[in-house]
């Protein structure tokens, strides 16, 4: 375990607090954990994630006595710095991610120390002053000397948290000189990541299976896999090195995008932009969640940033682009019956599946059935106004921005054919060009 | 005066037409224990469904139901009018007053409640469901995306404030008009400062939440914008005016705590209250400053760096007073002569176990530190330490500190000592491990958790279900105190102190109807 001079000497540079021996323990251990595979949590990506519980199960026993829980407890944070412990703080990839973990141990041990002391008369007292042993109760009940002591010294240590916090929080909002933009949007439930004046955008939803989350009523289950409910169909791709700043809003609801190891966490509003960045030194795959209450599916949003080297970023985006320009050619194109139903249903189990279900009866009365349903059976116009521009008033989004023509012809004549309904009628991407511009 | 010859009336009459201070806390505190219940319930079955990773038992629209309605009913229906019993029962008898400034008043505020939480409990049965937008239903999510139930919530908590306001005017009223002879504010028991300044807080505060209300309202059925930013609205003035509410609202939880513990540790103690002028000084910086600190929720959403400074530094100061009233109850017991009855144990109980809830507070209020907790466990963790085992710990250390007074009998020493220890376990195996879930990445309010969290999540569980079922025994305590035990001497307590000790036990139904004098 011995760490490369290199980021030791960055970790040094970030570490405002030398003279504190459990900030020192976690500059050296910056360098513990593999550069390589920086995951949530290293254990799981090297597959010894049954060992690893099974361990950690044997060290939560004496946690049943809440005495030990305050011991298990420092234990446990020396193993966070090792990089791969569930009970502290990681200590992140970024420069500003050092900065806070080294604020958070700081503030945390200044806490513990008061409270051994406090503790520690309390606890004296609660032993030698009691009536059992004879203890007289003494008359004092005020003390001037000692009331300004002890609202002067915590407003000193109080100043000891607010500099360097104060320092950090400037940094945080310096999203100055970026790189790149990426414009995140929130929708219910998945994120859109839009690389402005790149002519890339597309969207990042939850690929964890429900098999195997949904336990109820469920014959399909499946084992949990590796990154059970922290993997995506399509992460977000930024450049190692570069500042990236993140132009954050939402569509729907009020979502929040965070990924712990960049240390960004920043609320995604609907009709405001908000802005944030990072740099991440280190190409590697880092992952999040949505952190606002967003509706039914909050918990099912997950984030995951995967850094690459410039280079690769750029034949990356090149190559995205690319199959963009080939998608908008689709536009013109004319599809057959099986070509729409194929590619409707990819598109519905994306867009629509969460609400309406996966076999289209819906979770009324919120999210009512489309199987059987009047709008799924009824003039096409109606059908495709509802999806295109939404339903004011209910969750049903418009999704006229989050899908392109291709896909939104695709899905409605999937919708109009599926489970039954056999409308038998099929819309082209061009229809749907039409009925947009006519709006 | 003649009021000695009347006893309460007989039958249901006694308890719907009360105007008796005595009748009213005792209603208040069974509707807070049956709230106290029921938002159990609900925190047992998110717990239930987090044992294991996966989606076991309810489905997300349902566990969101349940983390919503568990924070309303807990804030709204068990801690806070569990402090307005409490006031109601024990105020006018510590300032030596025959009843409340206003009795009839009394009987409505506390006949509103069961509407209320009728009213929004009854969402749990509509078709789209109870209020699933949390307790801090943040728009849009509750109004453009809300279940219609939304309404329900809406009339509920303006009928929730009207009896908060109506309570609080009432306290106010008695505390300033009806104090014995003699007894000055500086000479007023601490319980009942803490609560003359929460019900200032609560004046101030609760038409603030109806005026947030009334605006989702208009925004839902009146095609008003306020929280629509499509409209020329914003999300974000919803937030700032719930916080505007919100804050202050967790103050008006945890002062009358304070209250309590300063009027028990010195009993226990036997040995003077420390610093009791400053006790009051350190109480109303909390209150001033809780108004100006609101935004510390909210360090995500993209405010100015400006406005995140003042509201971390303004926070951090609470540090200071707050930090005054835990070394005062620490040199009182110091050099004291201690027992330790339940009453007392709740008492250190909630001093530990505040103080680690304010520390977590004190990391929480750090902006830069708070993007890495902010709504996840940690923040979980923090605020069920202050609300559980700081407001609710001190709930029970009033009940037993003063159930002998308002019964006549003893409680069961064994059988609450029992209670304590069994709760001390369960609340600590609960919460302390989501301070190490909430550090690791585990966001709140999610019914399903990467595989990672799940040991400490099992672990959690547990503790609720211990802290759930250890509560029968409080009720069992409680109802054999009241049928009968060993009976209670007038003062209860070798070190008790204070007017609410010179009456007899059980307390009579109409007690100082002559003033006495306070030296």
């Amino acid at each position: 375990m011995q760490g490369d001079s290199e980021t030791v000497a960055v970790a040094q540079g970030t570490c405002g607090w030398a003279q504190f021996p459990v900030c020192t323990r976690s500059r050296n251990s910056a360098s513990r954990g593999n550069p390589q595979v920086p995951g949530w949590r290293d254990y799981q990506q090297k597959g010894e994630l049954g060992d690893m519980r099974a361990a950690t199960r044997r060290r939560l026993l004496p946690l049943a006595l809440p005495g030990a829980t305050l011991s298990a407890f420092s234990g446990g944070l020396l193993a966070a710095e090792a990089g791969h412990s569930s009970v502290n703080m990681t200590r992140g990839v970024t420069e500003v991610s050092h900065r806070i973990y080294d604020l958070h141990m700081y503030t945390l041990w200044v806490c513990v120390a008061i409270g051994v002391v406090v503790f520690g008369v309390m606890f004296y007292s609660i032993f030698a002053h009691r009536k059992s042993k004879g203890a007289v109760a003494a008359h004092f009940h005020e003390s001037t000397t000692l009331e300004i002591a002890w609202t002067v010294v915590p407003f000193l240590i109080l100043a000891t948290f607010a500099a360097p916090a104060t320092r950090t929080l400037l940094q945080i909002y310096d999203a100055e000189e970026a790189d790149l933009d990426v414009m995140i949007t929130g929708y219910q439930w998945k994120w859109k990541y839009e690389y402005l004046d790149k002519g890339v955008s597309f969207f990042s939803a939850l690929a964890t299976s429900p098999n195997e989350f949904n336990n109820i009523d469920n014959p399909d289950q499946a084992p949990k896999g590796e990154h059970y409910l922290l993997e995506v169909d399509e992460p977000l791709v930024i450049p190692a090195g570069k500042k990236v700043r993140f132009l954050v809003t939402a569509a729907d609801v009020i979502h929040s995008w965070w990924v712990p190891q960049l240390a960004v966490k920043k609320d995604a509003i609907p009709g405001f932009v908000n802005e944030t960045w990072t740099r991440v030194p280190e190409p590697g795959i880092y992952r999040g969640q949505c952190a606002e209450l967003c509706g039914k599916d909050h918990g099912f949003m997950p984030i995951v940033v995967n850094v690459v080297p410039e280079a690769e970023f750029d034949g990356w985006l090149a190559k995205r682009k690319e199959e963009a320009d080939a998608e908008k050619a689709l536009m013109a194109q004319t599809f057959t019956m099986d070509e729409l139903m194929a590619r409707g249903e990819s598109v519905y189990a994306k867009a629509c599946a969460s609400c309406h279900q996966p076999n289209g009866e819906g979770v009324p009365p919120a999210f009512p059935a489309l199987k059987g349903s009047k709008l799924a059976t009824g003039p096409v116009e109606g059908h495709l106004d509802i999806v295109v521009n939404g339903k004011q008033g209910t969750a049903m989004a418009a999704f006229g921005a989050q899908l392109n023509e291709v896909d939104l012809a695709a899905v409605i004549t999937y919708e109009r054919n599926a489970w039954g309904n056999n409308m038998g009628d099929m819309l082209q991407p061009i229809d749907v060009a039409k009925f947009k511009k006519a709006k | 005066m003649g009021a000695d010859h009347h006893g309460p009336a007989k039958g249901i009459s006694r308890w719907l037409f009360t105007t008796n201070h005595k009748d009213i806390g005792t209603m208040y505190l069974w509707f807070s224990f049956a709230m106290f219940i029921l938002g159990g319930i609900f925190a047992l079955v998110i717990r239930a469904e987090l044992f294991q990773p996966g989606l076991q038992i309810v489905k997300p629209e349902f566990f969101n139901q349940m983390t919503t309605m568990h924070g309303l009913v807990m804030v709204f229906g068990a801690i806070m009018p569990a402090w307005v019993g409490l006031g109601n029962w024990m105020i006018p008898m510590m300032i030596g007053a025959p009843d409340m400034a206003l009795p009839r008043m009394n009987n409505w505020s506390f006949w509103i409640l069961p509407f209320a939480f009728a009213m929004l409990a009854a969402t749990l049965f509509t078709d789209a469901g109870a209020p699933n937008f949390g307790w801090t239903f943040y728009a849009p999510l509750s109004t453009t995306y809300a279940p219609e139930s939304v309404t329900f919530f809406i009339f509920g908590v303006h009928l929730m404030g009207m009896s908060s306001i109506m309570g609080s005017i009432n306290i106010i009223a008695t505390i300033m008009n009806m104090r014995a002879p003699g007894m000055t504010y500086m000479k007023m028991p601490m319980f009942v400062w803490t609560w003359f300044i929460t019900a200032f807080l609560l004046i101030a505060v609760m038409p603030v939440l109806a005026g947030a209300v009334t605006m989702m309202l208009f925004d839902i059925h009146f095609g008003t914008s306020f929280f629509s930013a499509a409209g020329g609205g914003d999300p974000v003035l919803f937030q700032h005016v719930f916080w505007f509410f919100g804050h202050p609202e967790v103050y008006i939880m945890i002062l009358p705590a304070f209250g309590v513990v300063s009027e028990v540790l010195p009993t226990f103690a036997r040995k003077p209250l420390f610093g009791y002028s400053s006790m009051v000084y350190a109480t109303a910086s909390i209150a001033f400053l809780s108004f100006i600190v609101w935004a510390h929720h909210m360090y995500t959403v993209g405010m100015p760096i400006a406005g995140e400074l003042f509201f971390m530094y303004a926070t951090m100061l609470i540090a200071v007073p707050t930090g005054v009233k835990v070394f005062n109850w620490v040199t009182t017991m110091f050099k004291g002569s201690m027992t330790f009855e339940t009453p007392m144990l709740f008492a250190i109980a909630f001093i530990i176990l505040f103080t680690i809830g304010g520390f977590s507070g004190l990391m929480l209020s750090l902006a830069p530190l708070d993007f890495q907790y902010h709504d996840t466990y940690f923040v979980v963790a923090h605020f069920h330490y202050v609300l559980v085992q700081g407001a609710l710990f001190a709930l029970f250390c009033g009940v037993y500190y003063w159930l002998p007074k308002w019964t006549g009998h003893m409680y069961d020493e064994g059988l609450s000592k029992a209670h304590f220890w069994l709760t001390f376990i369960g609340v600590n195996t609960a919460f302390f491990p989501m301070h190490f879930v909430g550090l690791a990445g585990m966001p709140r309010r999610i019914p399903d958790y990467a595989l990672q969290f799940a040991d400490f999540n099992m672990l959690s569980s547990i503790g609720a279900y211990i802290t759930g079922f250890s509560q029968l025994i409080f009720l069992v305590c409680v109802v054999k105190c009241i049928k009968g035990g060993v009976k209670a001497t007038d003062r209860v307590w070798e070190g008790s102190h204070g007017l609410e000790w010179s009456v007899p036990s059980p307390a009579p139904y109409h007690t100082f109807t002559v003033p006495p004098q306070v030296k």
